[in-house]
C-alpha cells in the first residue's frame, strides 16, 4: 500500500473519529457515532499495518489478538458502578505506551546515528524517516520525545494511583509527602534542566531520570487529591492521555496521531473545565489538592437532625405528586440504582411524575450518575441537568437525596465562608419536604457541615441507600 | 396509667382529646384509656367506636377524673373541675397561664402536674405536638369556607353560556399556620389571593401557596427569628405605611379574612371602619383574631353581624370546634405526641423529665410549684434571618446596554485572542522548519475542531464521551507500529508491549462505550 493510500485513509479515520465525538450530542445519535469511532480505528490500524515501513507482522497479530481478547473481556465484565476505575486504568496504559513508543525513538534515533551514510541511505520506515532529518529537525525531535515521554509518565503513575483510589485499593483522602508541591515543583524544574542536557546530547540517562521524575510526580500530584475531586482528576488524565498521543504524533510524524491526540486532549480539558466550573473552583486550586483556607468561622447551624422511618417515607411519597431524585455518589457505592429504578417505576406507575436532577460534579467520574440511572433503565428523558431542573424545586412536593451531600448543601449559597461558597448547587431544600438518605450523620468527604440537613423540611433517612429504599418499595400502595 | 378523656364542660364545644384512633397507639405505649360517656359524641366518635377499641367507657364526669391518672382534655378545666385534681394526677390541656394565673395557682395549690398544649415551645422536634398550630391549620381552613358561605358569588373566575363569572378577590392579613391554610384553601377554591405579614421572610412561603405578597416598601422590616417566629407590635410610622396599603386595597377586596396576633397582645387594629365602608356590598370578612378584641374595627366576637353598607363580619371564635371530627383527630394526635414524649420507655409508666427543652416548656405546674414562665430553650427556634440584598430590577434600557457592552467585551476578547494566537503561530513559524510547521498546523486545527466538537457533548453522555476518547487516545498503537519493525530487540519488545496495552485500550474501550449507549434508553 502506497503512502498516498495510507495518507488518504488517515484523513478518512480522522474525520470519523471527529464525527464519533460530535455524534455524542444526543443519546441516539451516540449509538451510531460509537461506530464511526471503531471503523476509523480499524481503518487505521489495518492501513497502518499494511502500509510501507512495518514489518514483524508475527509479533503484531499475537500481540493485537490478545490485547483485543483481554479488552473484550475486562469491557464484558466490568461492573457500571467501577467505570471510573476503568476508565482511570485504560488511561494508565496510553500514558505506558507513550512512553515506551518515546523511548523506542530515542534509541532508534541512536541507531541511527551510529551508521554511517550509506547504511542511512537503505533504512525504510521510521529509522528512514529519522535518518533524514537535519540537525535542527533533530532537535526538535529531542523536545518532542522527551515531552511526550514526560507527559506519558505523569499519565501512567497518575492513572495508577488514580485508579487504586476509585477502587478503594488506596485510601481516597488527600495525603502529601512532607514539602507537598514544594517537591513537585522541583522535579519539574530538574526535568527542565535534563530537557536541556538532553537535547545537547546528554544521553538516554537524562531520558531515563527524566521519566522516573516524571513517575514521581504523577503519583504524587494526584495522591494529593481525593474524593470528591476525582471527576476534575479523570477528566484531567484523560486530557494528558491525548496530549501524550500528540507529542508521539509529532515524533513519529504522523498527522493521525497529532490529530486524534488533540481531540483527545481537548475533550478532556474541557471536560475539566466543566466539572471546575461546577464546584466554583479554580483548576488549579482542584490540582493543588483540597480546599482553599477558610475565609472565617463557618456559620453555626441550629436546629437538629430528625430523624425518620420507610413507613414515614412512604407515607410522603403516597401522598406526593411530583418527585425529585438527587443521587449522588453514596448510590454507586450502595450499588442502590437498581432498587431506585424500581421505585421510580412504581411511582411513575401510579402517575407521579418522577425526575431525577444530576449535578455536573455528582459521582466519581464526569457523568457517571447518568450512567449508572441508564444501567438501572432508568429513562433518560426524565434525567435531567441542575440547570433544567433547579427552577422545579418549589413547585415539587417530595426531594429524595440519595447518597449526596455537597452538592444540595445550601451552605454554598448562604454562607460566603463556606469552603464551597459560591459553588452553583441543586436547591432541594425549596421541595416541600425533604428526604436525606444518608448512612450516618457524618459529614462527607468535604468536611462541611450540611445546613440541609437541620432544615425544618429535611428529614434524616438513615442506613444504607440501597436497604433503605428495598425497605420502602413493599410500602408503596 | 390511665389515660381519661372527659366530655368537654364549656358550651359549645365539641372537639374531644381522644379519639378511638389515638386510643390505640397510646395503648401500644402501656397505657390504658378511659372516655366519659358521650364524650366524642358531637365530634362523631360513638361510645361503642370507643368500646372497640379497647377504651373503658365510664358514665360521669366524677367517675372519670377519680379514675384516670392522666387527663386529657381541650379547653382549660373549669374551677369545678380542678377540684378533682390531686397530686399524683396529671392534666394536659389548653391552658393559657399568662391570662389565667389564678386558675394556674388552684392547679398549683392541688399539687397536681399541668401541661399546657399551647406552651409546647416552637422546635423541630416539638411540631408534632404542636396543638396551636394544628388548630389554626382549621380556622384558617374553615375561616374560608365560612367566607364562601356567606358570599354570594363563585371564588373561581368562570365564562359560562350565561355570562361570565370574575374571580373573586381575597386578602389574607397575617400569615401565620391560619392565614397560610387560609391562602391555600382560597387559591384552591379558584379565587385571586393576596396575603400580608410584617415578616418579610415569609414572603416565600406565601408565594409558595399560590397567593402575591403585598409588598410593603418600608425599610425597617421585622425579623420573625427574634421572637420565635411570631410577630412583634410594629413602630407607628410602619403602621401608618401598613394601613394606607390596606386603604387602598379594600374597594377591590370580596373577602378578607385576618389572623394577625401578637402573643400575649390583644390583636392590632388593622381594618378600620372606613376600610369596611370602601368595601363593596356583599363582601365578606372574616376575623380570626375575634377572641383577642379582633382586627376589624367592627368585630362582635362569636357573632355575625352585617355592616352598614351591606358587608358580613365575622366574628366567631369557635372555627376548630366547628370542624369537630378532624380537630379532634388532630389534637389527639397532638396528645398522643406529647404523652409517647412522656413515656419514653414504652413501658405505661409516665417520666416527667424537667430537663427535657419540650417538656419542661410545656409544664406549667408540677410538684406543688409553678413552672411557668419556662427559661429559654436551649435549640433557637428558626435560624436568624439574616439581611436579604435584593437583585435590582433592570430596566429595558439598561439590559439593552448591558447586553451590547457584553456582546462588545465578548468581540474584543475573541479579536484579541484570535491576534495574540496568529502571532504566536506565525513566531513558531519564523524559527521551527517547514516540515514541523505542517505538523503544528494540523495540530492546532485539530485543537480547534476538538473545542468546537466537545462544547455540544450532552452532559449525560459524559461518561461515555470519556469510554470514547480513550479509546480512540488507543491511537498510540499506529507509533509502535510504526517501531516495531526496527532491528534492534528492545524496540521490537518495547513496542510490542505498546501495541498489546494500546489494543486493550481500543477494545475496551469501545465495547464498553457500546454497552453504556445500549443503556440509555427512552421511556
Amino acid at each position: 500500500m502506497s503512502i498516498g493510500i495510507v495518507s488518504a485513509a488517515y484523513i478518512a479515520a480522522a474525520v470519523l473519529f471527529i464525527l464519533s465525538l460530535g455524534g455524542l450530542s444526543g443519546q441516539e445519535s451516540a449509538k451510531r457515532a460509537v461506530w464511526f469511532g471503531i471503523v476509523g480505528m480499524a481503518i487505521a490500524v489495518l492501513v497502518t499495518i499494511l502500509g510501507p515501513g512495518v514489518g514483524n507482522l508475527e509479533v503484531i497479530l499475537p500481540m493485537i489478538a490478545i490485547g483485543s481478547a483481554i479488552g473484550w473481556y475486562v469491557a464484558a465484565r466490568v461492573q457500571m458502578t467501577e467505570m471510573p476505575q476503568l476508565v482511570a486504568a485504560l488511561h494508565s496504559f496510553v500514558g505506558l505506551a507513550a512512553v515506551f513508543t518515546g523511548f523506542n525513538a530515542d534509541i532508534e534515533l541512536a541507531n541511527v546515528q551510529s551508521l554511517d551514510e550509506a547504511q542511512r541511505a537503505a533504512l525504510t520506515g521510521f529509522a528512514g524517516i529519522l535518518a533524514h532529518k537535519t540537525p535542527v529537525e533533530i532537535s526538535i525531535l529531542r523536545v518532542e520525545v522527551f515531552l511526550g515521554v514526560f507527559i506519558g509518565a505523569v499519565t501512567f503513575t497518575g492513572s495508577v494511583v488514580a485508579f487504586g483510589k476509585l477502587a478503594g485499593k488506596i485510601d481516597g483522602k488527600a495525603t502529601k509527602l512532607p514539602g507537598g508541591h514544594v517537591l513537585n515543583a522541583a522535579a519539574a524544574i530538574a526535568c527542565a534542566i535534563l530537557l536541556v542536557m538532553y537535547c545537547q546530547g546528554y544521553g538516554l540517562w537524562t531520558l531515563i531520570l527524566m521519566t522516573l521524575l516524571a513517575f514521581f510526580i504523577g503519583w504524587h500530584l494526584i495522591m494529593g487529591i481525593g474524593g470528591a475531586d476525582m471527576p476534575v482528576v479523570v477528566s484531567m488524565l484523560n486530557s494528558y492521555s491525548g496530549w501524550a498521543a500528540a507529542a508521539i504524533g509529532f515524533t513519529l510524524g504522523n498527522d493521525l496521531l497529532i490529530v486524534v491526540g488533540a481531540l483527545v486532549g481537548s475533550s478532556g480539558a474541557i471536560l475539566s473545565y466543566i466539572m471546575c466550573k461546577a464546584m466554583n473552583r479554580s483548576f488549579i486550586s482542584v490540582i493543588l489538592g483540597g480546599f482553599g483556607g477558610e475565609t472565617g468561622p463557618a456559620q453555626e447551624i441550629a436546629g437538629e437532625q430528625v430523624a425518620i422511618d420507610a413507613a414515614g417515607v412512604a407515607a410522603a411519597l403516597n401522598d406526593a405528586d411530583s418527585i425529585i431524585i438527587v443521587p449522588g455518589y453514596g448510590m454507586a457505592v450502595a450499588q442502590a440504582q437498581q432498587s431506585i429504578s424500581e421505585l421510580t417505576r412504581k411511582l411513575r406507575a401510579r402517575g407521579k411524575t418522577v425526575r431525577f436532577a444530576i449535578h455536573p460534579v455528582a459521582g466519581r467520574l464526569p457523568g457517571h450518575m447518568n450512567v449508572l440511572l441508564a444501567e438501572a433503565k432508568v429513562p433518560y428523558d426524565i434525567v435531567l441537568e441542575m440547570d433544567e431542573i433547579n427552577e422545579d424545586f418549589p413547585s415539587t412536593d417530595v426531594a429524595i437525596i440519595v447518597g449526596s451531600n455537597d452538592i444540595v448543601n445550601p451552605a454554598a449559597q448562604d454562607d460566603p465562608n463556606s469552603p464551597i461558597a459560591g459553588m452553583p448547587v441543586l436547591e432541594v431544600w425549596k421541595a416541600r419536604q425533604v428526604f436525606v438518605s444518608k448512612r450516618g450523620q457524618g459529614t462527607g468527604y468535604s468536611g462541611i457541615e450540611n445546613p440541609l440537613f437541620y432544615k425544618e423540611n429535611t428529614r434524616m433517612f438513615y442506613g444504607d441507600a440501597k436497604s433503605s429504599v428495598d425497605k420502602l418499595l413493599p410500602m408503596l400502595d | 396509667m390511665k389515660i381519661g378523656a372527659p366530655k368537654e364542660a364549656a358550651p359549645g364545644e365539641a372537639r374531644v382529646a381522644l379519639t378511638p384512633d389515638s386510643a390505640k397507639q397510646l395503648e401500644k405505649l402501656g397505657h390504658t384509656c378511659l372516655v366519659e360517656s358521650g364524650a366524642g359524641q358531637s365530634a362523631g366518635f360513638s361510645d361503642e367506636a370507643y368500646r372497640q377499641a379497647g377504651v373503658q367507657v365510664v358514665g360521669s364526669a366524677a367517675e372519670l377524673w377519680s379514675g384516670a391518672d392522666v387527663i386529657v382534655k381541650v379547653r382549660p378545666p373549669s374551677e369545678t373541675e380542678t377540684q378533682n385534681l390531686s397530686a399524683d394526677k396529671t392534666l394536659i390541656s389548653f391552658f393559657y397561664p399568662a391570662q389565667s394565673t389564678a386558675l394556674l395557682e388552684q392547679c398549683r395549690d392541688r399539687g397536681a402536674s399541668v401541661i399546657a398544649m399551647d406552651m409546647v415551645p416552637r422546635i423541630s422536634r416539638a411540631q408534632k405536638m404542636d396543638a396551636l398550630s394544628s388548630m389554626a391549620n382549621i380556622a384558617g381552613y374553615r375561616a374560608v369556607i365560612e367566607a364562601g358561605a356567606n358570599f354570594g358569588r363563585f371564588f373561581t373566575g368562570q365564562v359560562t353560556a350565561a355570562g361570565k363569572v370574575p374571580p373573586a378577590k381575597v386578602l389574607v392579613i397575617g400569615a401565620g399556620v391560619a392565614g397560610l391554610a387560609a391562602i391555600g384553601t382560597a387559591t384552591s377554591l379558584g379565587a385571586i389571593t393576596y396575603a400580608f405579614d410584617v415578616r418579610p421572610e415569609v414572603a416565600e412561603q406565601i408565594e409558595s401557596m399560590g397567593a402575591n405578597f403585598v409588598f410593603l416598601d418600608f425599610a425597617e422590616q421585622q425579623d420573625g427569628a427574634a421572637t420565635g417566629g411570631y410577630a412583634a407590635p410594629s413602630s407607628p410610622e410602619f403602621r401608618e405605611k401598613q394601613l394606607a396599603k390596606f386603604r387602598e386595597l379594600a374597594p377591590d377586596m370580596d373577602i378578607v379574612i385576618t389572623t394577625a396576633l401578637i402573643p400575649g397582645r390583644p390583636a392590632p387594629k388593622l381594618w378600620l371602619e372606613d376600610m369596611v365602608a370602601a368595601m363593596k356590598p356583599g363582601s365578606v370578612i372574616v376575623d380570626l383574631a375575634a377572641e383577642r378584641g379582633g382586627n376589624c374595627d367592627l368585630t362582635v366576637p362569636d357573632q355575625k353581624i352585617v355592616s352598614p353598607n351591606g358587608v358580613t363580619v365575622i366574628g366567631y371564635t369557635d372555627f376548630p370546634s366547628r370542624m369537630a371530627a378532624q380537630s379532634s383527630t388532630l389534637y389527639a394526635t397532638n396528645i398522643r405526641h406529647m404523652l409517647t414524649d412522656l413515656t419514653p420507655g414504652k413501658d405505661g409508666k409516665i417520666v416527667h423529665n424537667m430537663d427535657d427543652d419540650v417538656i419542661r416548656g410545656a409544664t406549667v405546674a408540677h410538684q406543688g410549684a409553678i413552672t411557668f414562665p419556662p427559661p429559654p430553650p436551649k435549640v433557637a427556634a428558626i435560624a436568624a434571618q439574616k439581611p436579604k440584598e435584593k437583585p435590582k430590577e433592570l430596566t429595558p434600557e439598561e439590559k439593552r446596554a448591558q447586553e451590547t457592552a457584553q456582546f462588545r467585551s465578548e468581540t474584543r476578547s475573541q479579536v484579541l485572542l484570535l491576534a495574540a494566537g496568529t502571532a504566536l503561530l506565525m513566531l513558531v513559524g519564523a524559527y521551527a522548519p517547514a516540515s514541523f510547521m505542517a505538523h503544528f498546523v494540523v495540530f492546532v486545527l485539530a485543537c480547534f475542531v476538538g473545542f468546537q466538537v466537545i462544547w455540544n457533548v450532552s452532559h449525560s453522555l459524559h461518561t461515555p464521551l470519556m469510554a470514547v476518547t480513550n479509546a480512540i487516545s488507543g491511537i498510540v498503537i499506529l507509533g509502535a507500529l510504526l517501531q516495531i519493525g526496527s532491528s534492534s530487540l528492545i524496540v521490537v519488545i518495547l513496542a510490542a508491549i505498546s501495541v498489546l496495552i494500546a489494543t486493550i485500550n481500543i477494545v475496551g474501550g469501545f465495547l464498553v462505550t457500546r454497552r453504556m449507549l445500549a443503556m440509555f434508553q427512552k421511556s
